[in-house]
């Protein structure tokens, strides 16, 4: 017999999600590690490479700051959504269709030098995203249709969307033919925030949005129904909580969040509104709202560690050989040893003894 | 003669806890044996040792006279030990006849025919094709009964086995289980209520704090000096007066119909009640008879259409339509049969939870919280209703199932409301937590508050309520002064014979004599 079980935590543990993703990383650096050994690489190379080398030059921390804010910006939003068991996977998809909202608006404006034209490609862009999101929010709400395939699929349509586009009504006249539109004037972009870097001034947005985050969901009314329906929903119809209201409300949030996401690209390193405009946020967002356990303090430091990540495989690439897979990879596996460790969220490792042997009843 | 079990000296500490001090017991071939003690007294402790859940950590077991160690469950399923738990461990997605199939050895075809033939025989009716997530809980615990006999057992654990039955299913389950001692079966059987121990059993060994205070001939006592030995002072009762209250009626229910969405829910025909200020009205039935639907059509968790919004009305304006939180706003609170996961959130605290129905209350301002405020409403319904906890910070779920409904109650109370709707006060609660509860309804009502409570504990009923509606197959009866009928023929109306309660039937007797 094993002498160390499962047990199901009666309390709730403050430490455990600190626990769960510490232990989540511990496990992605003892795979990646097998991994580079697999390449013939050495493993503290790699790391070196990935974790520590993006931290030393200014262009690096620089690369790190400019991944962090969209990761952030979503993954905060996308968190308030999954604590009501609300599962909004297409933040890709509302970060596209925000983009290209603003981009319009650019467009239109081109020449202006209102400082009012780069509020409302953030307006435009968090409209674009909530109506992206809201359309799974009505499906869901209408016709009970799950809103995890919808999201997602509408990710696929928002893709197509963007390519028409680029190649079509939004092309640029002058760019001989090339899939993108014009470059975006200066009263269209985001001012730069550090010098000789790409970081901007919509990483500002992602830290304002991640406080009025911590205060939506500690200390505001409405962010405690979310909770309530998302850990007991017949709690929440007994209080009078509206479960409709809260599947839009979690939705449009997040839609928000990546739609604003999507304008600080295009308005950011970007400058233009082109075929890629994310290296994939919308989809890394959601293991950077999961390892930050959901909470928005520490969906900051998931952020980082997940920036540092992508920017990491780049290095690694020319420095160590690593094939450019790797960034993928790490993601990968955080997610899956983060969903596995989660375990312990609810159970906690207890050693067992010959006094204390307790037979699950029900499993007979 | 051999004793079937005899445990010696059973002893179990947990870490914060002695739950079990040298314990002595033992159940003779033929036995009806009680076991008596409130919440917390260790009775759970000991089954669960008994069936090989938990090992003892000190003590001895004997089975039919050879010393055994009860390595788990199976094990004592194999030696003959069967138990009904009072929580239940039934899977919600399978059919009746399906769980049976899991622990009782047979197909589901070969099944069916003894399920049917046993609830019969026991008085359980139950359909086995039925599924358990439809099922109210009165009916999952007959499931759970049935299953337990068909393991044919030598011995039998009953953990409260009665509270769901009505009289006439009590008296048959009692028939039953004096059949089965006859034939030389051991019953254990675990219970609050003196009464029916003292109809039942041969034997009653009495726990307090882990320990055997006492073992009693329980003909021979009274219920009032069991219930001394189980919680070493007088039971406390409620002090209730009958009353005929002349207040406006609050709260009233015209011809409801309703078809639930739910197709194995029971609908709801023609249903009409109403309470006034003052007065506490008894709903009784057995579960399952269409209570749910009504209450979750009162509490405004299910709405009715707009057309039909005048069916319920609260302070004379329609609002079958209205949301729990408008009810709530304009006076009507609601306390569930389910504490954790819908009276309260299990992980949150108590503060938070004061929360969940607080919220129009000063708890929130301008759409942000009022910690403070959260917290000394939480402190005050605490203090007020006796919880026993470690205070506004512990989680709903660390509480045991009487305090966390002291708490719930006692948060609805706190309220202020005019209408009170309470499904099941007490299921599940100790002796001392259910007479506290029922005291505070009986002064809400002298306070001038109209209470509904929906039991079906009739004793309970008899105890506190002003008038007595049954139901029955989703149809009600009409109302009944308590101090005008008897246990008996709300039993009989509990089983559809509303004639009994006619007080035409009784103006007919005096014609006659």
């Amino acid at each position: 017999m094993p002498s160390i079980y499962l047990e199901p935590r009666t309390e709730r543990s403050a430490f455990a999600p600190f626990l769960v993703s510490g232990l989540a990383v511990f496990l992605t650096m003892v795979a990646g590690s097998g991994l580079f050994l697999l390449y013939g690489k050495s493993p503290i190379a790699g790391f070196h490479a990935i974790f520590i080398e993006p931290l030393l030059s200014n262009y690096g921390i620089g690369e790190v700051l400019l991944k962090l804010g969209p990761l952030l910006l979503i993954a905060q939003g996308l968190a308030i959504g999954f604590r009501a068991r609300v599962w909004n996977i297409g933040a890709e998809g509302q970060l596209i269709i925000g983009a290209i909202l603003a981009s319009v608006v650019a467009i239109q404006f081109d020449g202006s030098t209102s400082s009012l034209l780069l509020p409302a490609m953030v307006l435009a862009g968090a409209l674009g995203g909530m109506g992206w999101a809201g359309i799974a929010a009505w499906l869901r709400t209408r016709y009970n249709a799950n809103e995890i395939l919808v999201t997602f699929m509408l990710s696929s349509i928002a893709l197509q969307v963007l390519y028409y586009l680029v190649t079509g009504p939004l092309r640029d006249p002058q760019g001989f033919n090339f899939p993108q539109s014009i470059t975006f004037s200066a009263a269209a972009t985001f001012p730069l925030l550090i010098e000789n870097t790409r970081v901007n001034a919509s990483l500002l947005i992602a830290l304002v949005v991640s406080f009025i985050a911590w205060v939506f969901m500690q200390r505001s009314l409405m962010g405690y129904k979310l909770v309530v329906g998302g850990l007991a929903p017949h709690a929440a119809r007994y209080a009078g909580f509206g479960e409709k209201r809260a599947i839009w409300l979690a939705l449009l949030i997040g839609g928000a969040a990546a739609g604003v996401a999507g304008v600080g690209e295009v308005a950011g390193p970007l400058g233009m509104l082109q075929r890629t405009i994310s290296p994939g946020y919308g989809f890394t967002a959601i293991i950077v709202a999961f390892l930050g356990g959901l909470h928005p303090i520490g969906i900051v430091f998931s952020s980082a560690l997940m920036a540092l990540i992508y920017v990491g495989g780049d290095f690694a690439r020319l420095s160590v050989g690593l094939p450019s897979a790797v960034t993928d990879i790490f993601q990968g596996l955080l997610l899956t040893f983060y969903l596995a460790s989660s375990l312990l969220l609810t159970h906690r490792l207890r050693r067992r003894s010959s006094e204390n042997r307790i037979v699950a009843e029900i499993a007979e | 003669m051999t004793p079937l079990l005899k445990l010696a000296g059973i002893t179990k500490v947990y870490p914060a806890v002695v739950a079990n001090d040298a314990i002595d017991l033992t159940v003779m071939p033929g036995e009806i044996h009680a076991v008596l003690g409130e919440n917390g007294a260790g009775k759970s402790t000991l089954m669960k040792i008994i069936y090989g859940v938990s090992m003892p950590d000190a003590g001895t077991i004997e089975w039919n006279g050879t010393p055994t160690k009860i390595k788990n469950p199976a094990h004592a399923r194999a030696l003959g030990i069967g138990m009904v738990f009072q929580h239940f461990s039934l899977f919600e997605t399978l059919t009746v006849a399906e769980n049976i199939a899991l622990a009782v050895k047979g197909s589901v075809k070969e099944l069916t025919p003894r399920i049917q033939d046993a609830s019969v025989r026991f008085g359980l009716n139950v359909q086995p094709d039925m599924r358990v997530q439809s099922l109210s809980v009165g009916e999952r615990q007959r499931v759970e009964i049935l299953r337990c006999m068909l393991q044919e057992p030598k011995l039998i654990i009953m953990d409260e086995p009665t509270s769901v039955l009505p009289p006439q299913g009590v008296r048959e389950l009692f028939k039953t289980l004096k059949t089965l001692a006859a034939e030389g079966f051991g019953i254990l059987f675990i219970s609050h209520k003196l009464d029916e121990i003292r109809e039942l059993c041969d034997v009653a060994t009495v726990l307090r704090h882990g320990k055997v205070t006492g073992t009693a001939i329980p003909r021979e006592e009274s219920s009032h000096s069991l219930a001394r030995m189980m919680i070493g002072r007088d039971l406390p009762h409620a002090r209730n007066q009958v009353v005929e209250a002349t207040g406006p009626e609050l709260l009233t229910v015209n011809h409801l119909k309703f078809i639930p969405d739910d197709i194995f829910a029971t609908s709801l025909d023609d249903i009409s009640l109403s309470v006034r200020s003052g007065e506490i009205l008894g709903i009784a039935g057995v579960s399952g008879n269409g209570q749910n639907s009504l209450v979750s059509l009162l509490s405004g968790e299910t709405r009715l259409s707009g057309s039909e919004a005048d069916a319920i009305c609260l302070l004379d304006a329609p609002i079958g339509t209205a949301g729990p939180a408008e009810r709530r706003e304009q006076g009507l609170h609601f306390v569930p049969e389910e504490r954790l996961g819908r009276g309260a959130v299990p992980s949150h605290d108590l503060s938070e939870n004061s929360l969940l129905t607080g919220f129009g209350s000063g708890m929130s301002r301008n759409g942000f919280l009022n910690l403070g405020a959260m917290k000394r409403f939480s402190d005050e319904t605490i203090d007020a209703f006796d919880v026993r906890c470690g205070g506004p910070n512990s989680a709903a779920q660390s509480l045991s199932g009487g305090n966390l409904q002291k708490f719930i109650v006692g948060r609805e109370i706190s309220l202020e409301p005019k209408v009170l709707i309470v499904s099941q006060p007490t299921w599940g609660v100790d002796v001392g937590a259910a007479a506290a509860i029922r005291q505070k309804m009986v002064d809400l009502r002298d306070a001038g508050v109209a209470i509904l409570v929906v039991s079906e504990e009739l004793e309970e009923l008899f105890e506190i309520s002003d008038r007595l509606q049954v139901m029955f197959r989703g149809k009600i009866s009409h109302s009944i002064r308590t101090n005008q009928t008897n246990v008996e023929d709300i039993g009989l109306a509990m089983t559809g014979d509303f004639d009994r309660l006619s007080p035409k039937a009784s103006v007919q007797v005096v014609e006659h004599a």
